[in-house]
């Protein structure tokens, strides 16, 4: 079991460390140097000492090492175009507004998703299977950023009390959340559909019929507890996509998160705050996988065995 | 015995081998692609998504023709003039004629969606059939790597290859988007293609038809290709959308192809721009041709994962 | 004897794409209390679709009766609704399942899933179902049974696996347990303890057996009746003794002819019936061993034959009873 998660950890730890390097990397081979694109031309005294200050006259095994001590020690640098926030500031501004945000709209396909995949398997061909799967089809047509901005032209312009955009009020949440949870709703309640599909053509579910309980009691401890476990299975990648649906969302609704830090950077070209950031979001994301993947042997009682087996 | 039945001596003979027919009789045997054909014409939903692509890859190129506006012209004295006869989908804040951009912008997000497809295709059927056929260790070693690479937020990958490729403000080639898009979306299916090279390989009914006497190519044409392709074909069909979505939302984010050509994601980055001072038709155009774009591949992916599930087929 | 169980008539098909596929055809039988009656043919001679439309188990659509009845205690199964079968299912009915790897819930503690339908049932208190499905675990000779029941699935062995699908089964005491090939899937050895144990259960709680084999190895020293089915339809039913001694049907015969026996010649040949049971797409109007059967006549092709009675309890259905047949195969010895 611990072995088990040890190789998980040291999984992550890979990751984390080919993702530094590719940022690393992509980053110090932008042609030219960050202040050489300026437009105003500056002195060359000021130059050097920019370029001190950033560590960018050393070479790049040498950035590299001392750009890997900071990030373990939590330091992800200043900005390279703000004077008055470093990176960590702007992390710790924008990060807990894009996780409010993201976490609403995943509770929300998390509740609706599995619901709607579950009522079109068990009335599959049948009204109900058309409906959730209209619904679903939609959710995964329609990219974020279409529904955020039909959301805005015909919610809020016609609701007086949803705000068309900004943040602060909990009202500010509901349109972004929505518009950011359609998607992995809609990818849940898909894949929920096939599973349950799956699971209702087993010889348990037959076993569980023969014993005379009720059709409700096969289907929820039976059907439903088996079948959500693909779902918790992709949580991962879900979170993932909310990530790359959240700059989007942010943008439209013009949400002051780190999604909007982050395309802010990329169209200043602010190197150090988008390596900051990016490196930040995959200790999310990794941290969020590994803690998907325990979650899942501990409701899956197979793998515990199988994996204390090896 | 019933009465009323005439019993003849003849009847009692041992029946003659015409009489016969030892298989039986057997319910009209269908050839595997017909068939597949059949389940999908009766999907009508995929058949609403494959009339769709049809007539939008026409259009993608046909739009453009008769367009009376090339993409890039732009006429001044009107901006942002709503759909009208001169105009068909309106123009946008410099002049341009919308109807003929829209469509150019649906013809590169299908050549990105298609080229991505086809390179993830490439590389995936390469590595997961090395990886596959390859001794354990090695396919254990390859199958680490492609999961530390598919574990990368894609979409960070491609953010930044666009980030460090393009110059700041002019946008993205598209050589780079195509890349940038390929870079993690070729690891499913090299899975794919690994598990079935491996199931195949000691897969029970490939035994058993070679144990009867099959030949190795009867094999691969009888069983292997036919269980194999179905998978990979619902991939292609289904990884289109999401290079077609990858695209549309870097677009949407300024890191979309070059200016002044169009794709569907800088056209509703434009649209939504406008979309304050009252100009909804500006993004819903874009939106609704991207939408119903990931709708028609997606339902005639699911479609086809259907009707070529074999499990179904009886 | 008393009848516990009476198929009459019962005719059970599949609405599908291609057409109906009728999978039993009319077949009549029944089982008396505390006994036990083999059901033995090939696969997909339609004798899982007998056991599950006993049980209501089959999915409708695509699955329906056509005709026939299923007497159970006098009452007619084919006419209850599901309200009325959850009364029945687990309780005076129950049924073991061929994988038992398979047809146990993987996420689901095995005491929970043996006593859950009892729960139901006898509105049992949680200690009381414990209580019981540790009694139920030491019945079946599942050791430590108080650790097992808060097991999963998945840390039992296939053999200990059948044996909590059968302390599952014979949880409420049912009245008749249908076993749907409940050896297939099991070493050879474990077979046997798996057979044994079924016979232990059914002296202690005095059940009826239905026990569905494609194996006729399994039929001789477990079963009081056998039955033989072919492709939706009975051929041959009679004692045990009767059926192994003096078959009466080809099919029977070539059964018993592809059964391995440890007394063997070495010289002894052990038969392969040769070629496929008929499609049920379009099921042959007559004999529907007609295509495989060595002994085939002009009259078998278009023409099913009656039962009939060679002794009270043994009928098979073959035109070589006919009188004239017997006639016409004196004639060509001569």
């Amino acid at each position: 079991m611990s072995k088990y998660f040890l190789k998980r950890l040291a999984m992550a730890v890979v990751t984390l460390l080919a993702i530094i390097t590719i940022t690393f990397i992509l980053m110090h081979s932008v042609p030219g140097d960050p202040f050489a694109n300026e437009n105003k031309r500056m002195p060359e005294a000021v130059y050097q000492n920019l370029m001190k200050k950033y560590g960018l006259d050393k070479p790049y095994s040498h950035q590299y090492i001392m750009y890997l001590k900071n990030i373990a020690r939590g330091d992800f640098g200043e900005s390279m175009k703000s004077n008055t926030e470093t990176v960590n500031e702007m992390i710790a501004r924008g990060f807990p507004v894009s996780a409010q945000l993201g976490l609403q709209a995943l509770i929300i396909a998390l509740i609706f998703g599995p619901v709607l995949g579950a009522i079109a398997a068990l009335y599959q061909n049948k009204l109900p299977d058309y409906i959730s799967m209209i619904i679903s089809i939609i959710g995964v047509s329609v990219p974020s950023f279409v529904m955020g901005s039909f959301l805005i032209q015909f919610i809020a312009r016609n609701v007086d009390w949803i705000p068309i955009g900004g943040w602060g009020e909990w009202k500010h949440t509901i349109l972004p959340s929505f518009a950011l949870a359609l998607m992995p709703l809609a990818q849940m309640a898909r894949l929920m559909r096939s599973s349950m599909l799956e699971i209702i053509g087993q010889d348990y579910i037959k076993t569980a019929k023969s014993k005379g309980i009720s059709r409700t009691a096969v289907i929820m401890k039976h059907a439903v507890r088996n079948a959500i476990l693909p779902i918790i299975s992709i949580l991962g990648t879900t979170i993932s996509n909310l990530l790359v649906g959240s700059f989007v969302i942010e943008k439209i609704f013009g949400i002051p998160g780190l999604g909007m830090f982050f395309t802010t950077s990329i169209y200043n070209r602010d190197y150090t705050l988008i390596m900051g950031v990016t490196v930040f979001y995959a200790i999310v994301l990794i941290a969020m996988l590994l803690l998907v993947d325990i979650a899942y042997t501990l409701i899956d009682p197979r793998i515990r065995l199988t994996e204390e087996g090896r | 015995m019933k009465a009323d039945m005439a019993y003849t001596k003849e009847m009692f003979e041992k029946a003659p081998q015409e009489l016969r027919d030892a298989e039986g009789i057997r319910r009209p045997s269908i050839k595997y692609w017909a068939d597949v054909w059949r389940r999908l014409k009766q999907n009508k939903l995929a058949m609403v998504g494959l009339i769709l692509l049809i007539v939008m890859g026409i259009m993608s190129f046909a739009g453009t023709q008769i367009a009376k506006f090339e993409y890039y012209e732009q006429n001044l004295t009107k901006i942002n003039v709503k759909p009208n006869s001169e105009y068909w989908f309106g123009t946008d804040e410099l002049g341009r004629d919308l109807f003929s951009r829209a469509w150019l912008g649906t013809r590169y997000s299908l050549i990105i969606g298609l080229l991505a497809a086809f390179i993830d295709f490439g590389i995936g059927v390469v590595y997961g059939g090395v990886a596959g056929m390859a001794s354990r260790r090695v396919d254990a070693i390859m199958m680490r790597i492609a999961e530390v690479i598919y574990s990368i937020p894609y979409m960070l990958v491609v953010v930044l290859l666009s980030v460090v490729f393009s110059e700041a403000g002019s946008g993205t080639s598209m050589f780079v988007l195509i890349l940038a898009m390929t870079i993690t979306g070729w690891v499913p299916m090299a899975n794919l293609v690994r598990g079935q090279v491996l199931q195949l390989k000691e897969s029970e009914y490939s035994l058993a038809s070679e144990s009867l006497g099959a030949s190795k190519g009867w094999i691969l044409k009888k069983h292997i290709i036919p269980n194999t392709l179905g998978p990979i074909l619902v991939n292609v069909t289904l990884t289109i959308p999401r290079a077609i979505f990858a695209e549309a939302t870097l677009g949407f984010l300024g890191l979309g192809l070059q200016p002044p050509k169009p794709s569907l994601g800088t056209l509703a980055n434009d649209g939504l721009a406008v979309m304050p001072i009252g100009l909804f038709y500006q993004i819903l155009i874009p939106a609704i041709l991207i939408s119903l774009l990931m709708f028609a591949f997606n339902v005639l992916g699911d479609g086809l994962r259907d009707a070529l599930d074999p499990r179904l087929r009886k | 004897m008393e009848k516990l169980l009476e198929v009459k008539d019962l005719a059970v098909s599949f609405q599908t794409f291609f057409g109906e596929v009728e999978a039993v055809r009319g077949i009549s039988f029944h089982v008396d209390k505390k006994e036990t009656v083999a059901i033995v043919g090939e696969s997909g001679c339609g004798k899982s679709v007998t056991a599950n439309s006993i049980m209501q188990l089959l999915p409708m659509p695509p699955a329906f009766y056509k005709h026939g009845q299923i007497l159970f205690n006098g009452e007619d199964i084919v006419q209850k609704s599901e309200k009325e079968m959850q009364k029945i299912r687990g309780n005076q009915i129950s049924m073991i399942f061929q994988d038992p790897m398979t047809s146990l819930n993987p996420t689901m503690k095995v005491g929970k899933q043996i006593v859950e339908g009892l729960i139901k049932h006898q509105n049992l208190s949680s200690q009381e179902a414990e209580k019981k499905a540790i009694e139920m675990l030491d019945l079946v000779s599942v050791p430590q049974p108080e650790k097992r029941i808060k097991q999963y699935p998945h840390e039992f062995s296939g053999g200990m696996r059948q044996r909590v699908m059968i302390a599952l089964a014979m949880v409420s005491h049912p009245k008749l347990l249908i076993a749907d090939e409940p050896t297939t899937a099991l070493d050879v050895t474990v077979q046997a303890q798996i057979l044994d144990l079924m016979k232990d259960i059914q002296d202690k709680f005095g059940t009826s057996i239905i026990l569905i084999t494609h194996d006729l190895g399994v039929v001789a020293d477990m079963c009081d009746r056998v039955i033989v089915m072919y492709a939706g339809q009975l051929l041959e039913e009679g004692k045990v003794d009767e059926i192994f001694k003096n078959p009466k049907h080809p099919y029977t015969r070539k059964l018993l002819g592809s059964v391995p026996r440890l007394d063997m010649d070495r010289s002894e040949t052990l038969y392969s019936i040769e070629g496929t049971p008929p499609d049920l797409y379009i099921p042959p109007k007559g004999c529907p061993f007609f295509d495989r059967c060595d002994q085939a006549m002009v009259v078998c092709k278009g023409h099913m034959p009656e039962r009939e009675y060679h002794t009270d309890s043994h009928y098979s259905c073959c035109w070589l009873n006919h009188p004239m047949a017997k006639k016409a195969a004196e004639g060509s010895e001569i």
